[in-house]
């Protein structure tokens, strides 16, 4: 199984410079792996720096030191040094990351919202808002809401189209934060299925699930962080 | 929709899904390369040290107190202010590359008139407004060396249309236009006449929230279709973030962190940065 992504020492650590520099120690010395058609869950207490290191990983959060290798276009780019066109590339491309609140964009249909990733991959409009469509449906978006911006929907319905939007691309390395969260189990169930598939494609899967059953439906391994907890 | 804009940067709760449009087309060599820009007013600073390079297709955006230097660098950018030292190379479709502040008087002109569009802060500062809204557009076409009057009206008339101007608002001045108007008309001028590179001095200020949604939306769009490549000059973090690829952040007229968007906003490294993202979170 190819490496998709590999971390090496690293580090994070957040100084709060309005607060009169106070350090808040996330992690450090870092190690990590996931291979192509593997999901790994990332585990620990609240506030060990799960989500730190799935925004390290989609290079939101920048560490202060280590080296993030993600497998893009036949060769391993370092996320941390990258430039910000190739950092956007390797996101085009290669890196999705479902996060676990929708950023809503004035003005844009939930529809187009779940197309904008794809359609920006392949610029044909209509595959892409076909496949949207079949996402939303999918996970259950009533077809009246699909022409509305996602602003005023209900938490879970905008969290499904977030899941609708991560998914659109078949990405080769994908980040979950939490995508269950706010769902009912009809919607759970779904979302453990569209995780199936993309394993069954070969991606790489990196996730924190805090519902237990869904995690045992996807993960392959667990990856505790509370080892790499640095010390404040 | 009217408070999203602003929902939008306030709900800015560190975890939501970055970059919410496409990046840009990794191209082969940077369009702008700036290196070292420097420029007093006298003793007065007006920016200092400023170094980087822009790639076709990006859009990078500059945020930053009041008079941090925004808009001088952006002059200076655009060469219609010298520079007091440093330099800015373009590279150019029709000359190759231009030391843009050495290069004579016409060239600087040129580019600024077919290569290049510059959107003003007030749509007046880039409209005439003696001049009917076709004719606004029509200017900008003859100066390319667009004769037939057919054809230059067509154009013009696509244009409004791309703007969201009704078509029979074609043969009346600016003046009688409201502000978002102006503005989107500002942008039709500046687009029709094919730019790659585009500067835009707070193009959003002093519009309604309403109207600043529409004119963004507008904006993302036709960057993104077009590739166009956008210097961006604005104070308001929500705008960045929509627009931008990637953010500098100026302070007393030098550049105090720059990164991908979403990182100088989420993860702010320089203590300035820091506040002004908080700051813009708790307003
Ligand atoms: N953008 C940020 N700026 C400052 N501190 C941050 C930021 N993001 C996270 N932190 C801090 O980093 C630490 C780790 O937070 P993180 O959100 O990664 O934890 P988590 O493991 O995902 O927790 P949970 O299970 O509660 O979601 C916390 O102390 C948090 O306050
Ligand atoms: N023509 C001028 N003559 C003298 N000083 C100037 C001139 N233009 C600008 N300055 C000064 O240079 C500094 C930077 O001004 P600039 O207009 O670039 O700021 P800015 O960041 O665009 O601010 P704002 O957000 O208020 O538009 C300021 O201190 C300003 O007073
Ligand atoms: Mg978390
Ligand atoms: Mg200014």
């Amino acid at each position: 199984m190819a490496t998709m992504l590999s971390v090496r020492g690293l580090y994070k650590t957040f100084t709060l410079h309005t607060q009169h520099g106070a350090q808040i120690p996330v992690f450090h010395n870092l190690r990590f792996d996931a291979a192509s058609g593997e999901c790994v869950a990332l585990a620990g207490a609240s506030g060990a720096g799960k989500s730190s290191l799935l925004c390290c990983l989609y290079g939101n959060y920048r560490p202060q030191a280590g080296t993030i290798a993600v497998y893009h276009d036949g060769a391993h780019t370092d996320m941390v040094s990258a430039q910000p066109r190739e950092i956007l590339e390797i996101r085009r491309r290669t890196l999705g990351y479902v996060s676990q609140f929708l950023r809503v964009v004035p003005r844009v249909s939930a529809q187009d919202v779940v197309a904008e990733p794809l359609l920006a991959l392949t610029g044909d409009r209509e595959a892409a808002r076909d496949k949207a469509a079949a996402l939303l449906a999918r996970l259950n978006i009533p077809r009246s809401l699909w022409s509305l911006p996602p602003a005023t929907f209900s938490g879970g319905e905008q969290q499904r189209v977030n899941i609708a939007r991560g998914f659109c691309v078949d990405y080769p390395v994908l980040l979950l934060d939490e995508p269950t969260a706010s769902l009912d189990a009809a919607n759970r169930a779904e979302v453990v299925r569209l995780i199936h598939e993309a394993k069954a494609r070969g991606a790489a899967v990196v996730g924190i699930f805090h519902d237990e059953e869904v995690r045992d439906a996807v993960a392959d391994r667990l990856f505790h962080l509370d080892a790499y907890k640095a010390a404040a | 929709m009217e408070t999203s804009l602003h929902a939008a940067a306030t709900a800015a709760a560190f975890r939501e899904t970055p970059a919410p449009f496409a990046g840009p087309a990794p191209g082969p060599a940077p369009l702008l390369n700036v290196s070292g820009l420097t420029k007093y007013y006298g003793d007065m600073l007006g920016c200092r040290d400023v170094t980087f390079a822009l790639w076709p297709g990006e859009v990078m955006g500059i945020v930053g107190e009041s008079g941090s230097g925004k808009s001088t660098l952006l002059g200076c950018l655009s060469g219609r202010m010298a520079p007091s030292s440093g330099q800015v190379a373009y590279e150019s479709e029709r000359f190759g590359v231009v030391d843009v502040h050495r290069a004579p008087e016409p060239v600087r002109r040129n580019l600024l008139r077919t290569e290049w569009g510059v959107v003003h802060q007030n749509p007046r500062d880039g409209l005439r407004l003696a001049v009917s809204a076709g004719g606004n557009i029509g200017e900008r076409l003859m100066a390319v060396g667009a004769r037939n009057y057919g054809t230059i009206r067509a154009e013009a008339l696509r244009w409004l249309r791309e703007v969201e101007i009704d078509a029979t608002r074609i043969d009346h001045l600016p003046r009688t236009f409201s502000g978002g108007m102006q503005q989107r008309l500002q942008i039709a001028a500046n687009l029709a006449t094919g730019p790659r590179l585009l500067f835009m001095d707070e193009p959003t200020g002093g519009l309604d929230v309403s109207v600043q949604a529409r004119l963004l939306d507008l904006l993302r769009n036709l960057v993104s279709r077009l590739g166009l490549s956008v210097v961006i000059v604005t104070h308001d973090l929500a705008v960045a973030r929509l627009l931008a690829h990637r953010l500098m952040v100026m302070r007393r007229g030098k550049v105090v962190e720059s990164g991908l968007t979403d990182q100088v906003l989420d993860d702010p490294q320089h203590p300035y940065t820091q506040l002004l993202v908080s700051s813009i979170l708790h307003a």
